[in-house]
């Protein structure tokens, strides 16, 4: 094992454990929690402190470990969680999952606001603080206190002070008890220990050894008188004791040794002799209830992601083979009402059973990514100083794992986007005749085999002038150019477009809207926007389920099967006389309730047909993807409309303009699958490139 | 002829910290993601020294180390708990239910060597 898979292994487990941070927190600000939610808090942030330090992560040790101690005294309900509490409380979770993310990252740097919000925790610990039993623990246990470290350094010139006047000699009585031996310690162990210091000379005292008749096995009856000699201190001496304190009579006496300076310097603060150490270890009342939690964790499994992924593709491959057997079934002249029939029916039930079943292992609620979003909203509304109430809904909604995480980017940069430049401040809120709390709404749902993820602010909407100048300005449109509400909305994803007048720290951080939309339609995903001035925006993400199946529509192209992703078709349309009209030397609109969309003709698109057909005797497909903008694509003939597994093609021959991956039909065959947003970017391409020549001449 | 430590952790970071650390000093180490998977290993392998954390689900720390005591078979193995400062009262208690040492988290890779070797040479 490395180290870095063992580090991905903590920083898995640490997302897991932020999560439950983030959740319970949730319940403690609504209200809704209970003392075993507080201990689950306090057991999120204790494990993650835990393993931090086996990596070295030491800003995180620290933060986290003043960050329990505050979690502890709410807790301990010597802490009462005021409204103020729960912002810090709230806050110094973020930090930490900042702090978390950096190391990550390895950055080696620290969260801007881990230092005032650690200053919070330090005072609130203080406040709360109230029983001087936990008061002293944090002294001597938080090594990053300075004072501390002054006093540690201080100790060690006192040694070293002590090792310039020579070696030192120790006489130690070790009296062992029957419980030493219970739990297992055997003194040759630590005798050797004592010898790695210095020279040692043992002795057994057997006095109290009965007659062979009388002995008890598991009793202990030897002692025994150690000298140890050399350059060794008693701190050394007393940690090789350490376990066995309480379990033992041990007293550790410094002897005289020649070089002794004359003045008292040797002289130890307690004395000579130290008391018999019999009191076990610290002295925290052992009874005081500081209960441990109930264990409320599922059990849970962690299978490397690549398994799954080999699992779903093999059984989109069974899939794929019940269908061949089928068509050959069939093809062999079987009577349709025949039992093999029944039974390969039932065989195609179960593989669908399968695939669901395998699928719902990747599937995983977008909770912890709207959990996520909320600590970005209070982020970005702290900076901005706006008040932003979130809301979660629908957020028990199940997406495959994959798309949890690329979703995070894109919707971080909405959500930001939608505190910064969406909500307005309080006092704009209040001059609108509106609460001066702003509203930032997340829902996720399921929406025909697909998941819809919305981002709703009630702000003061897209100013859509301002877009349409901005767009003019940056050379985006025309000067002239009209445009309906929606395109001035879309203009937002133009790569390079941002409405922000100067760009502040918060959203302007180097990417745009493009780059969310370029995101979402990597995931197979469209991204919408609807806006009403003065009542706020929403940006809605249709996501596919799964990115390794795909709802599509079998089409021929000039001897050619294809399949075109489901999602992107708006209708399909057989023409009548008369819809379609000529445009240009080669070109033809189809006229669509009363609007022209470009017709091209899939074949040539992909160079499979260069021989004009006429649009007129063909299917039309009417397709959107995205932000492009809609196209008729004429296809031979539409043969079924089914469920693909997509295979990649980059990964197994290379990439071709216009087809995103490729499938194994029913019957065996290959047939390419449609990128349909390439298809209607090359189509405008293919079209603009003649005028342009014609311009020229 | 190699040692062999047992972790019982139901964090797979520190189990395999641990191995990461003890590995290369010749021990052998075996995984347990709780007490009652802990209990299992030990009656199942010669185990030389035992490593629990202390909050497990199923079975925790105090009550594996009890286990293990009062079986005939397994009482002499010496274990050590990891345990954190805010729970001096709990390592009592693991004393007190025959636990032989203790590694405070967070640990570091000579820390749990040395007590390691502290336990078992």
């Amino acid at each position: 094992m490395s180290m870095d898979s063992l580090k991905a292994t903590f920083f898995a487990e640490c997302e897991d454990l932020l999560d439950a941070l983030s959740e319970g927190l949730a319940a403690m600000s609504d209200g809704t929690a209970d003392p075993e939610t507080v201990n689950a808090i306090f057991r999120a942030v204790h494990s993650i402190k835990g393993s931090g330090g086996a990596f070295g992560l030491e800003d995180l040790v620290s933060f986290a470990h003043i960050y329990e101690n505050v979690l502890d005294q709410i807790r301990a309900e010597t802490l009462d969680v005021t409204p103020a509490v729960m912002k810090t409380v709230l806050r110094a979770s973020d930090v930490l999952a900042a702090l978390v993310e950096e190391a990550h990252a390895e950055t080696g740097q620290q969260p801007e606001a881990m230092a005032a919000v650690k200053a919070e925790l330090t005072a609130l610990s203080s406040v709360g603080g109230a029983s001087s039993e936990s008061g002293l623990e944090d002294a001597f246990s938080f090594e990053a206190l300075p004072f501390e470290a002054i006093e540690l350094s201080d100790l060690g010139d006192l040694g070293d002070a002590g090792e310039l006047t020579g070696d030192a000699r120790y006489q130690i009585t070790f009296k062992p008890e029957r419980a030493l031996y219970e739990n297992s310690h055997d003194p040759v162990i630590l005798f050797m220990a004592l010898a790695d210091l210095g020279d040692v000379v043992v002795e057994c005292d057997t006095d109290a050894l009965p007659v062979l008749a009388d002995i008890d096995p598991a009793e202990s009856y030897l002692s025994w008188t150690v000298t140890v000699s050399g350059d060794v201190s008693r701190e050394e001496i007393g940690a090789v004791f350490e376990f066995v304190e309480g379990l033992c009579t041990l007293e550790i006496a410094l002897e005289e040794t020649e070089t002794l300076p004359p003045v008292g310097d040797a002289v130890e603060p307690d004395g000579a002799v130290d008391a018999p150490i019999t009191a076990a270890g610290p002295s925290e009342p052992a009874g005081k209830a500081r209960q441990s939690a109930p264990q409320s964790k599922r059990p849970t499994l962690r299978v490397d992601p690549d398994r799954v992924d080999r699992l779903i593709n093999t059984v989109g491959e069974l899939i794929i083979n019940q269908a061949v057997i089928s068509q050959k079934v069939v093809a062999s002249g079987i009577a349709q009402n025949s039992d093999l029939m029944a039974d390969l029916d039932d065989y195609g039930f179960l593989a669908r059973d399968i695939q669901e079943g395998v699928m719902a292992i990747r599937a995983q609620p977008v909770k912890p990514l709207f959990q996520r979003m909320a600590r970005i909203a209070r982020e970005a509304g702290d900076a901005t100083g706006k008040d932003v109430n979130f809301v979660m809904e629908g957020e028990m909604t199940e997406i495959d794992k994959s798309l949890v995480e690329r979703l995070t980017d894109p919707m971080t940069h909405l959500v930001r986007n939608a505190v910064d430049h969406g909500l307005e401040t309080g006092d704009e809120r209040r001059a609108a005749g509106k609460s001066s709390q702003g509203q930032l709404c997340l829902s996720a749902e399921h929406r025909s085999g697909h998941v819809m993820i919305t981002v709703r602010d009630d702000g003061r909407g897209l100013n859509r002038e301002k877009i349409l100048a901005k767009a003019i300005e940056r050379g985006l449109v025309a000067k002239d150019a009209k445009l309906s509400e929606a395109e001035i909305d879309n203009l937002l994803f133009a790569p390079g477009f941002s409405t922000a007048e100067t760009v502040t720290n918060l959203s302007g951080r180097g990417v745009g809207m493009d780059v969310v939309l370029t995101e979402i339609q990597s995931m197979g995903g469209r991204i919408a926007i609807s806006s009403e001035p003065g009542k706020g925006s929403e940006f809605s993400i249709s996501l596919p389920l799964t990115l390794a199946v795909l709802d599509g529509m079998v089409v021929t192209v000039a001897g050619q099967t294809l399949v075109l992703p489901l999602s992107c078709i708006i209708e399909t349309i057989r023409p009548r006389t008369g819809d379609i009209r000529p445009l240009g030397p080669n070109g033809h609109v189809l006229s669509i309730r009363g609007a022209f969309v470009p017709v091209v003709s899939l074949g040539a698109i992909l160079g499979l047909d260069n021989s004009c057909v006429d649009p007129e005797s063909s299917v039309l497909v009417h397709i959107q993807s995205g932000g492009a903008n809609p196209v008729a694509v004429s296809v031979d003939d539409i043969s079924d409309q089914r469920q693909v597994v997509m295979k990649s093609l980059e990964a197994n021959y290379g990439a071709i303009p216009g087809v995103s991956a490729a499938t194994i039909l029913g019957d065996g065959k290959i047939a390419l699958i449609v990128d349909p947003d390439a298809v209607s970017k090359m189509a405008i391409e293919a079209d603009e490139t003649p005028i342009t020549f014609e311009l020229e001449i | 002829m190699s040692k062999t430590v047992l972790t019982v952790d139901d964090s797979a970071s520190i189990r395999s910290a641990i191995a990461f650390a003890l590995q290369p000093k010749g021990y052998k180490v075996i995984q347990a993601e709780d007490g009652r998977a802990g209990l299992a290993a030990l009656k199942a392998n010669a185990v030389d020294m035992v490593i629990t954390d202390l909050n497990m689900p199923n079975m925790n720390g105090i009550e594996m180390i009890r286990a293990v005591r009062s079986d005939r078979t397994l009482d002499g193995v010496p274990i050590v708990l990891l345990t954190t400062e805010s729970q001096k009262e709990k390592m009592l208690e693991g004393k007190q239910a025959g636990a032989a040492g203790w590694i405070v988290k967070p640990f570091d890779e000579q820390k749990i060597c040395a007590v390691v070797s502290k336990m078992i040479g």
